[in-house]
């Protein structure tokens, strides 16, 4: 049975034509998504700067109450 | 705090955001529409055993996944900038975003995924039925991952099934049901998955005509047109209705973005519906600038009775909600803001009883957060809170911007219906190709239903300014405060990015359309 699958996903990639033009694609896309942009421009800012729910929470209060 | 505020910030987060969500959406529609469009084709192939349906139904699917490789991921990118750009709107909404998002990682993009690989390698592979089935999961796939981010969406234009919890910060869902059967989530969802159909069943139209000019493939030219002219006169008929209906939540929720969309400053009963017109700025009113129409064709009554089903139903206009109107019950935007400011200083109040340790106050101060009433006289205005000092005219959405996209998107609406109505009774006497004018029309029909949505999504979000969460949370709250560079440089960095991939996809796919069903 997981041979079939497998089996069926090779010969699917395998035999493919123009499908590897947007493979290349979406794993430059994927590549640049994550290994860039994530990485270095989008950080979860909450999660990085601080260690705790707590700690963040408490961020956020202090952002949100003064107006 | 927000005073010194740099707007330029809070502007470029939200460029960047809406640049984004537009590219995003560039491919979404497609991906949803032509997905179900495929499958019907699919399913007369099954059902038929005729060759000319499968040469059909492989030469959309090919363009299906050309669509979805080009744009599947580009939503992600938008929960990167929530995490970045916008933390403290992340973190306030943290818990309802969390749990529909996370079942469409989980659910919907696995059926999704999982299936598009059968759709594709199925062909010979595996047995018809199965094969058939997985183009029909599919479809059914993209539709449910459109779910749960419309849900969010429509949270956020109406929060409900939620209570805050001033401790954490964060709205904390207390009735899934309530937020996912919200009558603007359902709405919002019908209207955005019917607009989505009746766009691709456009595209399909579009290309066949191109086939029927060329006088090429005219068989699968004129298959394709059956198919998509029912499915898109179908759905065109589906989204004028949930379109109407829009209008009236919208009425009744966001009485400010009703007024914005049709221009309306003064409030009054029998009020006209323009059916068109062009605005200019009178800048002789300053602060206070308003739009005026240059000129304007109106329709008596029709605004009041497309709300109320009766001509005599008050309508308020921008200065009724600005400025109040005891007589119909409308509170001004001054005491709002008095209101929203002591809603702010309770929980600031409880945050340092929390941290100094009186739980006497704390206590106190912890109870108005489970108060019906304080919440229904205090907590519901909080976002206007934060407009205490600051011009009135920020609470304005801006007018220009939302009338136009409004009155965009329903002309075009109107004209889809014809269309697609005409296409549909020429196909079926089987006169559809034979006036090359109607051909060319088709053609240049074929981006306007991008435009259609894309000005959808225009009014939607901008119409709600200025605020995130609805009159909870504003943008200059919501925003991280970053250097405004940072989010220029990837500004610019989206938008040469997507311009590539927006190239690629064209490329792509216009050799695929040439080489035509035959080509592989």
């Amino acid at each position: 049975m997981l041979n079939n699958i497998f089996r069926f996903y090779y010969e699917g990639f395998r035999k493919m034509t123009w499908g590897r033009r947007l493979w290349g694609i979406i794993l430059l896309k994927l590549f640049i998504m994550f290994a860039i942009l994530r990485l270095f421009f989008f950080p979860d800012l909450l999660k990085r700067d601080f260690d705790s729910d707590e700690e963040r929470a408490s961020h956020v209060l202090e952002q949100i109450t003064n107006p | 705090m927000f005073d010194s505020i740099d707007m330029s910030l809070v502007d470029w987060s939200r460029g960047q955001f809406a640049l984004t969500a537009m590219f995003h959406w560039i491919f979404v529609p497609l991906t949803l529409g032509l997905s179900f469009i495929v499958a019907f084709m699919h399913t007369i192939y099954v059902r038929t055993g005729d060759e000319e349906w499968k040469r059909i139904t492989k030469f959309w699917m090919k363009l299906f996944g050309i669509n979805f490789a080009i744009g599947v991921a580009t939503g992600i990118i938008l929960e990167f900038e929530f995490g970045t750009n916008w933390s403290n709107y992340s973190w306030f909404v943290g818990d309802i975003f969390g749990a529909p998002l996370a079942i469409e990682g989980i659910l919907a993009f696995f059926l999704e995924s999982t299936f598009i690989a059968v759709m594709f390698f199925g062909w010979n592979k595996v047995s018809k039925r199965f094969h058939l089935t997985a183009s029909w999961l599919t479809a059914f796939g993209a539709s449910l991952s459109a779910v749960w981010i419309l849900v969010a969406n429509a949270w956020m234009q109406h929060p409900v099934g939620t209570v805050f919890n001033p401790d954490t910060a964060r709205n904390e869902m207390i009735n899934f049901w309530d937020v996912i059967f919200s009558e603007v989530a359902v709405n919002k969802f019908l209207h955005t998955i019917s607009s989505s159909f009746l766009l691709a069943s456009i595209f399909v139209i579009g290309i066949s005509a191109w086939f029927l000019l060329r006088k090429k493939e005219v068989l699968f030219a004129k298959r394709s047109t059956v198919i998509a002219s029912v499915f898109g006169f179908i759905t065109a008929i589906a989204t004028i209705a949930t379109g109407d209906t829009s209008a009236r939540i919208v009425a009744r929720e966001q009485p400010m973005k009703f007024a914005a969309m049709e221009a309306l400053y003064e409030g009054q009963t029998h009020a006209p519906l323009v059916a068109i017109g062009a605005m200019r700025t009178d800048t002789t009113n300053y602060p206070n600038p308003r739009e005026e129409f240059i000129f304007k064709i109106e329709i008596p009554n029709a605004l009041s009775y497309m709300v109320f089903l009766t001509p005599s139903g008050f309508i308020p206009g921008i200065s009724d909600l600005v400025y109040g109107n005891e007589e119909q019950n409308f509170m001004s935007y001054e005491e709002r803001i008095e209101r929203g400011a002591v809603a702010i200083q309770t929980l600031k109040e409880l945050k340092k009883a929390k941290e100094r340790g009186d739980q006497v106050s704390y206590d106190a101060l912890r109870e108005k957060f489970s108060d019906p009433i304080w919440i229904d006289q205090y907590y519901q205005h909080f976002g206007f809170g934060y407009y205490k000092g600051r011009e009135l005219m920020e609470l304005i959405p801006n007018v220009k911007l939302n009338f136009y996209s409004f009155h965009v998107m329903v002309i075009l609406g109107g004209h889809f219906l014809i269309f697609t109505l005409l296409v549909l009774w020429l196909s079926l006497k089987n006169r559809w190709g034979n006036h090359k004018w109607l051909l060319w029309v088709a053609l240049i029909t074929m981006p306007m239903p991008w435009i259609a949505s894309q000005a959808g999504w225009v009014l939607a979000e901008l119409g709600r300014q200025p605020w995130v969460v609805y009159e909870l949370m504003p943008v200059i709250t919501a925003v991280t405060r970053l250097k405004p560079v940072a989010v220029q440089l990837t500004f610019w960095i989206f938008l040469v990015t997507f311009t590539l991939l927006f190239i690629a996809e064209i490329r792509i796919m216009l050799a695929q359309i040439k080489k035509g069903p035959g080509g592989e």
